[in-house]
């Protein structure tokens, strides 16, 4: 390493795994063996990433509640939600795993609902043929996260907590590839040199850049931004998932995600007229699959196998594009929202009130607390929240690598899987299918390759940067996130136009000067003031490339809705749209083909449609 | 929490839209309570009057939190000397017309502002025993447990971590014994690893003599404190002390194994 950085902290790993949620945990522990050694880098405590938010259940086609279900039909449900953009390698591999990954987590400590003869239990959810869920009640992303935590504590790794990624290091010299990071401790406000032979980027999503959102302050696009910066590719970046249940009343709750498994054990969606609206707009592709009546929807929340689902449970983008519907047309609840009623139930059941408590207990917990609103007795006021991106890092299919040789991605930061839209509960057997592969391929490529060379310029040059919010008097960055997070939110968000992207394109090169001036007051020491300035190059990278790519996308799939261009466009089914940046600095977009996909798999599709 | 919502909610609808918030600022050598006075609106939480006071005022507060759902244990503080999360309490619940104190943990040391070092508690997690289940119970690799055999269990895995167990616990908080005591939360863990029924290892012995278990004596603080509604002394504390006490100071057992070698 060069004299001058001898300033820095300075560690060294064979594999760094930036990211310590569900899939960060997975690739370092997958990683971690002998002669590995794996640094896991957290920007919050351990096993506080955002994970733990996730609440209905990880999806494996298990089979133990209905032995129909098999894994060709999880690959082509999620085919299907996706609206066929996906990457079908990954959708294979993942619905051909998950089983494997979630059995694994059981032999680790995790405890699941039961079935009646003791297996796994299973819930409905949307999208998914059969109930396909293994969950904990509503805390299933609780599950996994303390599963993987308590687990990997044993397995050699080294933990870095409250430690943020400022850029990723290359060597120039031999093909581009990561040989390093330069962070700092969120504690002291230290600079630290991290040198490793791979690296997995598990930094998760990017909800943000908008104003309504269920995630939490860590989702500001950092492997994305990180990875884009580093000279890898972005893919599907138009492709963001409004939950269409997010609490929107009071005020200082509003985004918080109300889980889809109250639809899933039997809620249903109300207009102010009592009206259950999701029945009045069934998409042709979902028309077979799909109740005709509220009591064939009920007897199939109720695991009556002849029975089919409820609208309700349809996929999220269209569940959020008809609540948008009628909150548009003056049918909205009172705050704005429309109504998700499970207290309905107690028409059916005898002891509904333990039941939903039972089957629901922090969505009880939560209304109670925050809103007041007891959900056994009254309806829940619903609206869409910003949720997950589909769009990522492009990587590899089988060895979750990026188009840069060493870096790897994996989980919400990396693409493919989900298409134009996700279906709930792939996301956390996303992040143990293919955080498992990359730790391992990682691993690999750590022990086929020595250590790079880590510039000393480029690390003081970053170094120099990140403190330059501390010699300006400009603006608080605060304001400079809440004006992106507006924009976003009204320029860019479920219903989009031509126009209006142009217009926040716009202002996204406003707000990029802005940033470059804003200033910070206090000194290093855990100051969140400093951590927000530095946040915002990220996300101001990703809000233009799902800008530039929902411009391009001249069409309306999945989760992107434009108003001007409200059908789907067959043309639109043969490409993906790329990101990348070019030599000079400026972001660049393109149509990326997609491969052809294998006969066996086509077959799949074709004869379960 | 329902009888002082309606308690509280007349007085502070019926006062102005801003308060008052007394918040900690400093680090482990010098510090004081500084007062911020912010706008408040319906529904509020502690967490979002700290949210507006670093967004106007002091950009450089600290402060941990995450889900903002009380999800994540991450905004643990003490709101008016009460361990509690800052996103889930909300303002309606508190006498707004005095100012509302917000301080930081007292059982951990001081790192700056709201932030306290809580190494201590991840340190602790490794030296407990690591799960260790029995052989799966069918030949795809798989095991059978009905859901009645697991539900205690699952109650002590609803914990979030959020070490304000461990804050209001005495033998941390007044006595410091954080060297010979693992305190509620890893009480809980281990419970919720006993009593799991696929678990194999024994942990009563390091219970006795590593972990304390000794020192607690069942003030229930623990409980009355845990947002998560865990009844962590009569379902995990006392449990684990009934069976530390039949394993190692029950006369009758220790009879029988005089003739009778344990297994191990």
């Amino acid at each position: 390493m060069a004299e001058n950085q001898s300033q820095y902290q300075t560690f060294e790993h064979d594999v760094l795994v930036i990211g310590a949620g569900g899939a960060g945990l997975r690739a370092a522990i997958e990683a971690s063996s002998p002669g590995v050694s794996v640094g896991l880098i957290c920007k919050s405590l351990l096993g506080k990433a955002h994970t733990v938010m996730a609440e209905g259940g990880v999806a494996a086609a298990r089979g133990n509640v209905d032995e129909r279900d098999n894994w060709q039909v999880h690959f082509s449900d999620t085919m299907r939600g996706g609206q066929y953009v996906n990457n079908w390698r990954m959708a294979e591999l993942h619905a051909r795993e998950a089983p494997a990954r979630v059995c694994e987590l059981e032999a680790w400590g995790a405890v699941f609902d039961r079935t009646a003869d003791g297996r796994i239990l299973q819930r409905n959810f949307g999208g998914h043929k059969y109930p396909r869920l293994a969950h904990v009640g509503d805390r299933t992303g609780l599950e996994l996260i303390r599963t993987l935590q308590d687990h990997g504590i044993h397995q050699g790794i080294e933990v870095y907590m409250e430690v943020t990624v400022v850029t990723l290091l290359r060597d120039v010299g031999s093909g581009g590839r990561v040989v390093g990071a330069l962070a700092y401790d969120r504690e002291r406000g230290r600079f630290r040199v991290y040198q490793a032979k791979a690296i997995v980027l598990a930094t998760g999503g990017v909800g943000r850049a908008y104003k309504i959102t269920s995630n939490s302050w860590e989702g500001t696009g950092d492997g994305h931004g990180l990875a884009y910066h580093a000279g890898a590719e972005l893919i599907d970046m138009e492709f963001i998932q409004f939950h269409p249940t997010g609490m929107v009343y009071p005020p200082s709750v509003r985004g918080i995600l109300v889980t889809e498994g109250v639809r899933g054990e039997g809620g249903v969606l109300k207009n102010n007229e009592g009206r259950r609206f999701m029945f009045d707009d069934i998409p042709a592709n979902y028309k077979d699959q799909t109740a005709d009546t509220p009591e064939e929807g009920w007897r199939y929340t109720q695991g009556d196998r002849e029975a089919r689902r409820p609208p309700e449970l349809l996929t999220r983008d269209h569940v959020a594009r008809c609540i948008v519907r009628e909150i548009k047309a003056g049918r909205g609840s009172e705050h704005g929202g429309v109504y998700l009623d499970i207290a309905w139930i107690k028409e059916k059941l005898p002891n509904a009130t333990d039941h939903i408590k039972r089957k629901l207990p922090s969505m009880y917990h939560q209304f109670k607390q925050l809103a007041g609103v007891d959900i056994t007795q009254q309806a829940m006021e619903v609206g869409p929240t910003t949720h997950y991106i589909m769009g990522g890092i492009r990587v590899d299919a089988d060895t979750q690598e990026s188009t840069v040789p060493g870096l790897f991605a994996a989980g919400e930061c990396a693409a493919g899987i989900n298409g134009a839209n996700r279906l709930g509960g792939n996301s956390l057997s996303d992040l143990l299918v293919f955080g498992q592969r990359a730790g391992h391929y990682a691993a690999k490529f750590a022990q086929a390759n020595s250590a790079g060379k880590i510039n000393g310029d480029e690390v003081d040059e970053a170094a120099r940067q990140a403190l330059e919010p501390f010699e300006r008097t400009g603006e608080n960055p605060y304001q400079i996130q809440h004006d992106l997070q507006n924009m976003m939110q009204d320029l860019v968000g479920i219903v989009r136009r031509e126009d209006e992207m142009q217009q926040a394109l716009e202002g996204l090169e406003k707000l990029c000067q802005r940033a470059g001036q804003c200033g910070v007051t206090g000194h290093r020491e855990f100051n969140p003031g400093w951590h927000t300035a530095l946040d915002l190059k990220n996300l101001l990278t990703i809000s233009e490339a799902i800008t530039r790519s929902a411009l391009e996308r001249k069409e309306s799939r999945g989760a992107q809705f434009r108003d001007d261009y409200p059908a789907k466009d067959a043309e639109y089914s043969k490409f993906n749209f790329v990101n990348w940046k070019d030599r000079e600095g400026n972001m660049q977009t393109r149509r990326e083909p997609l491969a052809p996909m294998p006969n066996e798999l086509k077959k799949i599709i074709e004869e379960l449609d | 929490m329902a009888i002082a919502t309606t308690a509280t909610s007349a007085t502070t609808a019926a006062t102005a839209a801003t308060a008052t918030f007394s918040i900690w600022r400093g680090d482990a050598q010098t510090g004081q309570l500084v007062d911020y006075t912010t706008a408040v609106g319906e529904g509020m939480v502690v967490l979002d009057a700290v949210h507006n006071i670093q967004a106007e005022e002091a950009p450089d507060l600290a402060c941990r939190w995450n889900c903002k759902a009380g999800k994540c244990g991450s905004c643990s503080a003490e709101i008016n000397g009460v361990p509690r999360l800052l996103c889930m309490t909300r303002l309606d619940t508190l006498p707004l017309d005095k100012p509302v104190t917000i301080e930081p943990l007292k059982a951990f040391p001081l790192l700056k502002d709201l932030i306290t070092n809580v190494n201590w508690n991840y340190e602790v997690k490794k030296r407990i025993k690591k799960f260790n289940p029995r052989p799966p119970d069918a030949t795809d690799g798989t095991w059978r447990m009905q859901q009645k055999d697991v539900d205690r269990v699952q109650e002590f895995r609803k914990c979030i971590e959020c070490f304000l167990c461990q804050d209001v616990c005495h033998v941390l908080r007044e006595h410091h014994l954080h060297d010979e005591f693992i305190g509620p939360r890893y009480l809980v863990y281990a419970a919720s690893l006993e009593m799991n029924p696929l678990d194999t290892e024994d942990r009563l012995k390091d219970l006795k003599d590593n972990h304390g278990i000794g020192f607690c004596n069942i003030t229930k603080c623990c409980t009355t404190v845990c947002p998560e509604d865990i009844k962590i002394t009569d379902n995990a504390i006392i449990p684990l002390k009934e069976r530390v006490v039949d394993e190692f100071y029950d006369p009758l057992t220790k009879l029988v194994r005089l003739f009778r070698p344990r297994k191990k």
